[in-house]
């Protein structure tokens, strides 16, 4: 029985993670951004399904079945908020979207 | 052998992500996430979710990433300039998360017990079968709820990128 322990898959999904963070603090670009949510999401849903292996259980499976099924809602509703925004102002900067500021 | 899967896929997840924040034009951070997509879904097989590892490849690899792609293509998306601004994100949010991701390690090494190894095949409770039939009884009213959920979704995409009438 040659395997790999349960908390490798903990910790790449924790270096995942943080990788995901980091891209949403320092990236300007809005796309780039939101792609760095989705990175974060899909490290949650490995340690969901590292999980579900642990505990010999399926509904760690349907976790992240409903994390997917959030994030594909997540990104279209995102995405069209993305064009609205580029479509009034041209730019995909963040630092440039500021009128919620002072 | 699982160990080297693991090790192949894993590492190729981590320089994938890595890549996908390093890379100034959005394209190659696009690609490079689908590249974390693919390589995540090899590890589902491994853990015996193959229901979500076929999920993961076809909606988040397939669907969602094929619609930013679109809408980089559609905005003429360019490669983001520098500016110096933010910096309260770079010097305060970048040590506060390696802070919060050192306690998670270490919590993760006190607290998940290293003796259960991960063999492929250890679990098949993953199949279409047993998701399905999880979700279909005991998961009922979350997975009517979501269909609620995507219409209202649908709907808010829409009114968002019309165009308006005037």
């Amino acid at each position: 029985m040659t395997g790999v322990p349960v908390s490798w898959y903990l910790m790449l999904s924790v270096v995942l993670f943080g990788l995901g963070a980091a891209g949403f603090l320092i990236r300007r670009n809005i796309i780039t951004v939101f792609m760095s949510i989705e990175l974060m999401l899909n490290a949650v849903n490995l340690a969901f399904i590292a999980f579900a292996y642990e505990l010999k259980q399926v509904d760690g499976h349907l976790f992240a079945f409903f994390v997917i099924v959030v994030a594909a809602a997540e990104a279209a509703v995102g995405l069209a908020i993305i064009l609205a925004v580029f479509r009034k102002r041209g730019t995909l900067q963040i630092d440039e979207i500021d009128s919620l500021k002072n | 052998m699982d160990v080297i899967v693991f090790l192949t896929f894993a590492l190729t997840a981590v320089v994938c992500a890595a890549n996908m924040i390093l890379q100034r034009h959005p394209i190659s951070s696009a690609i490079s996430l689908i590249g974390v997509m693919g390589s995540l879904a090899v590890l589902y097989l491994l853990l015996g979710a193959e229901f979500l590892a076929a999920v993961q490849v076809i909606v988040y690899a397939g669907a969602i990433m094929v619609l930013f792609v679109f809408v980089i293509m559609l905005l003429n998306a360019e490669a983001e300039q520098k500016t110096g601004q933010s910096l309260v994100a770079r010097y305060v949010g970048i040590p506060a998360l390696l802070v919060f991701l050192a306690l998670l390690g270490l919590l993760i090494r006190a607290l998940a017990p290293a003796s259960r190894q991960v063999v492929f095949g250890g679990f098949t409770g993953g199949t279409p079968l047993a998701v399905g039939r999880t979700l279909f009884t005991e998961y009922l009213l979350p997975f009517e709820v979501t269909s609620i959920l995507i219409l209202v979704a649908i709907l808010g995409a829409i009114v968002l990128a019309r165009k308006e009438a005037d």
